[in-house]
């Protein structure tokens, strides 16, 4: 051993020096291998991966606008926006969207009624966006949720602005509602516009506002971090907010109306004469819009659908009615601008009345008759037979043409959609809406009925509140509005919205107007008006008439039998009136689905909403 | 002659050196563990989002480390040399017990628990080169073909061992430290340029027979990273990202976003180096290879100067070991090889790896420093 380290060492030294070098260069290659990849990474591509990191720490985020306000022509708000807790949950963030729901649902803290409906509307959005999933959170749901939350990756609890109708029903056909955005909805809408929203108007003012209360989307860059979770705002856009909206509604006597017809069906609208403003526009029943902002289960959706009373219906817009003996001024008017009748010339009304050569008897409502009797009277008592013969005279053509000229059988263009159209007949109309020949021939009949508002004719309360209006200016008609006040609550100016004038009811002479609301005021103030039960105590002069229209058509000798039929067999009651007489502030068109008696039922609620109104708003 | 170098070098070198010198530790040797040190916690601050409590930590493991450099560098190395077998063998014994236990308690497998938990396949990154240069002591160099078949068996049992366990990493890095003895033994160089294509028929029996799915997926995203964005390829690309970003001059500490925002995995162990990229850029990247590279340097010098074979092997053998780290955790953290977790030597977050390097530094400086000088 000691022999061979003697012979060895200078040589193992060498050889180890040697090999010491060639490790050196080994050294020298491999390091040079690792700072060209530094430097190709650093110095060359440094401005591609610069901006890749950008890309990965920076994140667009939309900042939902908040939703305008909604006031009433009194400045009482009507739709706000309070801040409530929800659950959110993103779904890029959560790593089994079907196991975590499932687990929120166990944990009662979903709001749709089962894990996969909730997951397939979930999937039907952006992966990246915040989806609500449990809206208005109690406080004990908050507390439950924020122990459970480590067990919960991508679901957060977020403070949110929630819309909140304070009158509830009241008003609820008028305001509409939003709910939660759908696949549909967002069809007819920019996505882009939308992101970060969660609701968005789905009836009424809510609906046809949607472009003015939503705002604008805002954005802000946010660093986040490899989960997603937001580190700290770089720059922000802020959005901006939706317009706040001044309904004329005068939501005071929106409740009396809507108080008025509890427990009925029906609708109220009233309208102020010189603007065309609506004051009043009930529709009974009515829903609770804060239902439906947290969405409604498929049962209470089926259960609303399906309530026979129907209250997810607009009446007031969309319910297509008879008007009855309201339009008689209207008739009484053609007969005057055709020159057909003068206000004093009387017929006489012996129950009935008959067409020449025919045998059909067209009933009066009072079967003695009402005698010998006038223009004024005839309104006021609302005799049938004066109006058949009137009607027959006057001929279905021009007859059609003064209902049209009063917005009747058109749609209105109220500033909320859909609206009915309702019906006017006429000749033209019976040819293209019938397909068989025969019944494509006017019958005289068939104008007789139309004197009375009966037959093919049928309005809406709408139209039949702004004919009522029409009535009161002397025929000066505006376009009905809900809104009339859009304020930008990002400068404060508030832009009032100009009556819209619609081509006027031209009467040749301002008699005939006088000879009309004369017969309307009978109805009120005479001895023997149908609505003399109105006049009692009444602090200012009003004008109205009563319209009891049938819907159900009583055999030829038969006797109307109440009891014997069925409540949704009975006629439909309406009013129409306007106050004060000489410059009325508000006309007023009431129905009571088979409320029986124009006079009886629907005239008392008029009185109430006219009341209502001319007692608070300030007198001009 | 060369004790008459030494007594000039002594007294060339200031007062501190030769203090050092006489506590038997090597003055520039520990100035390049301490300047790495000192940047190491500088960005771990850093890299663990100015988390203090992490700085302490490694600044106690830091200080286990000195306290395990110092102990071994008052050894003096013939004692080590005379341990080594018997380190050698506890090591495999105790790989043997990891391997039974993990046998048992399933899955992988690296610690045994002795009071302290400790990896056995750290003994063996010393004990493994130690063990070579025990048998190459007293023989004659270069080796005989029959000798070499013998070395090349001690490497590949622990190496066998620890593969199962399955930790592919430490397996590699402890072959290429056995193999490098080998080499600097002075093996014929025929027999190293014929490894290479028996080593490539070793890679394919390897990848076609022993390799876990896990460990190809490794490889395969190494050749094509884009292709898995979000899956394997993930930690490559965010780590290129980081180091890219970083330029030339960097973001400046404490403003990297990859490893602040937690894009980077692992930004305080493995891919440290990355955030290194990141915040100080091409020049603190190339700083950082650079006092590497002077470590290396002097190891190399201090083998070179070693006294006997098992000094000479053992010295360099742990130099280069240290450099192939230092080569394999950039390379992998750059992308140019697989992710095989192996910490940056000195400034990975970890307690395990820091001694055993200091262990390392501890025998180099105990062969420096003992090496029997001739009085004037």
């Amino acid at each position: 051993m000691a022999q061979n380290q003697i012979k060895e060492h200078w040589r193992e030294q060498q050889i180890f020096l040697t090999r010491i070098v060639i490790c050196s260069v080994v050294v020298a290659i491999l390091t040079a291998v690792v700072l060209t990849r530094l430097s190709i990474l650093q110095l060359v591509k440094a401005d591609y991966y610069a901006a890749q990191s950008q890309g990965n720490r920076i994140r667009v985020q939309p900042l939902p606008p908040n939703r305008g306000l909604i006031y009433d022509r009194n400045g009482k708000i009507l739709a706000e926006n309070i801040p409530s807790y929800q659950l959110e949950l993103t779904p890029e963030q959560v790593p089994d969207l079907d196991d975590t729901l499932a687990r929120l649902a166990t944990e009662h803290l979903l709001d749709a009624e089962t894990p996969a409906l909730a997951a397939e509307q979930i999937r039907s959005k952006r992966r990246f966006d915040s989806i609500p999933v449990l809206q208005r959170m109690t406080d004990d749901e908050v507390a439950r949720f924020a122990v459970m939350r480590p067990f919960f990756p991508g679901v957060e609890i977020r403070a949110r602005l929630t819309r909140r109708y304070p009158y509830g029903t009241f008003g609820s056909h008028a305001l509409g509602y939003v709910g939660g955005i759908s696949a549909a909805d967002l069809k007819a809408v920019d996505p882009a516009a939308y992101a970060g929203s969660t609701h968005i108007g789905k009836a009424s003012i809510e609906r046809s506002y949607e472009p003015e209360l939503h705002g604008i989307v805002g954005h802000q860059n946010v660093q986040v971090n490899v989960h997603g979770r937001m580190m700290q705002v770089l720059d922000s856009e802020l959005s901006t907010p939706g317009k706040d909206l001044f309904l004329s509604i005068d939501i005071d006597a929106q409740i009396v109306a809507e108080t008025a017809l509890e427990g009925k069906r029906g609708a109220v609208v009233a309208i102020d004469p010189a603007s065309g403003e609506i004051l009043v526009f009930a529709s009974v029943p009515g829903f609770d819009p804060n239902r439906f902002i947290t969405g409604l289960s498929n049962k209470e959706y089926q259960e609303l659908q399906n309530d026979p009373d129907q209250p997810l219906f607009n009446r007031a817009l969309q319910g297509k009615y008879p008007p009855g003996s309201t339009i008689k001024p209207i008739v009484a008017l053609a007969g005057l601008e055709k020159n057909v009748i003068s206000p004093t010339d009387r017929r006489y009304c012996r129950g009935f009345y008959t067409l020449p050569g025919q045998s059909h008897r067209y009933r009066d409502w009072k079967k003695e008759g009402h005698g010998s009797i006038n223009m004024h009277d005839a309104i006021s008592q609302s005799c049938d037979t004066y109006f058949y013969d009137l009607a027959s005279k006057i001929g279905i053509d021009a007859l059609s043409e003064t209902l049209k000229s009063f917005g009747l059988g058109i749609e209105t263009g109220v500033d909320i959609r859909p609206e009915s159209p309702g019906l006017v007949p006429s000749r033209d109309w019976k040819r293209k809406a019938f397909s068989s020949r025969a019944n494509q021939v006017w019958f005289p009949g068939e104008t007789v009925i139309t004197g009375i508002g009966q037959g093919y004719l049928l309005v809406t309360p709408l139209q039949l509140a702004s004919a009522a209006a029409t009535i009161a200016s002397r025929g000066i008609r505006y376009k009905p509005s809900l809104v009339h006040g859009v304020r930008d609550p990002a400068t404060g100016i508030t832009e009032l919205r100009n009556p819209e004038q619609l081509a006027p009811v031209v009467a040749s002479s301002d008699d005939n107007w006088n000879s009309i609301i004369d017969g309307m005021r009978g109805v009120i103030s005479d001895p023997r008006g149908t609505a003399r039960a109105l006049n009692v105590n009444a602090p200012y002069p009003m004008a109205g008439k009563s319209g009891t229209a049938q819907v159900f058509t009583v055999a030829q000798n038969a006797k109307y039998n109440e009891a014997e039929i069925s409540e949704r067999m009975r006629d439909h009651a309406l009013f129409i009136a306007f106050a004060p007489l000489d410059k009325p502030g508000i006309a007023v068109a009431v129905l009571v689905e088979n409320g029986k008696s124009g006079s009886g039922v629907a005239g008392p609620i008029a009185r109430k909403v006219i009341d209502a109104y001319l007692g608070s708003a300030p007198q001009q | 002659m060369i004790a008459g170098n030494r007594n000039k070098a002594s007294s060339r070198y200031g007062p501190v050196t030769r203090l050092l010198y006489k506590v038997h530790l090597d003055a520039p040797l520990l100035a390049g563990i301490c300047a790495v040190l000192t940047l190491s916690l500088m960005v771990l601050y850093s890299a663990s989002g100015s988390d203090i409590d992490t700085v302490y930590r490694q600044c106690a493991r830091i200080g286990v480390a000195m306290l395990v450099l110092a102990f071994t560098a008052q050894l003096n190395i013939s004692w080590i040399r005379r341990a080594a077998p018997w380190i050698y063998s506890i090591g495999i014994i105790t790989l043997a017990l990891v391997d039974i236990a993990g046998e048992v308690g399933g899955g992988a497998q690296r610690w045994l628990d002795i009071g302290v938990r400790f990896q056995p396949s750290e003994i063996m990154k010393l004990a493994v080169p130690a063990m070579l240069a025990w048998v190459l002591h007293d023989r004659p160099l270069p080796t005989s073909a029959g000798i070499n078949a013998l070395l090349l068996a001690m490497i590949l049992v622990p190496v066998a061992m620890i593969a199962i366990q399955p930790d592919l990493g430490t397996a590699i890095m402890i072959t290429l430290t056995g193999l490098i003895v080998i080499f600097l033994a002075g093996i014929d160089l025929r027999y190293v340029l014929s490894a290479i294509p028996l080593s490539m028929g070793a890679a394919f029996v390897l990848w076609q027979f022993y390799m876990l799915p896990y460990q190809k997926q490794r490889v395969m995203t190494l050749l094509d990273p884009e292709t898995d964005p979000l899956g394997s390829g993930y930690h490559i690309i965010q780590s290129k990202i980081a180091i890219g970003s970083g330029g030339l001059f960097g973001k400046g500490l404490l403003n990297g976003s990859q490893g602040k925002l937690e894009f980077l995995p692992e930004q305080t162990t493995d891919f440290i180096f990355a955030v290194i990229g990141e915040e100080l850029g091409f020049i603190g990247v190339t700083a950082l290879i650079i006092i590497y590279l002077l470590i290396v340097a002097r190891g190399f010098f201090i083998a070179v100067a070693a006294q006997d074979t098992f000094s000479r092997l053992l010295a360099g053998s742990i130099s280069l070991t240290f450099f192939f780290y230092v080569f394999v955790n950039t390379a992998m953290v750059t992308g140019l090889l697989p992710v095989v977790g192996v910490p940056l030597p000195l400034v990975s977050a970890g307690g395990t790896s820091m001694v055993t390097l200091s262990a390392g530094f501890g025998i180099l400086m105990s062969i420096h420093t003992h090496r029997k000088l001739l009085p004037r």
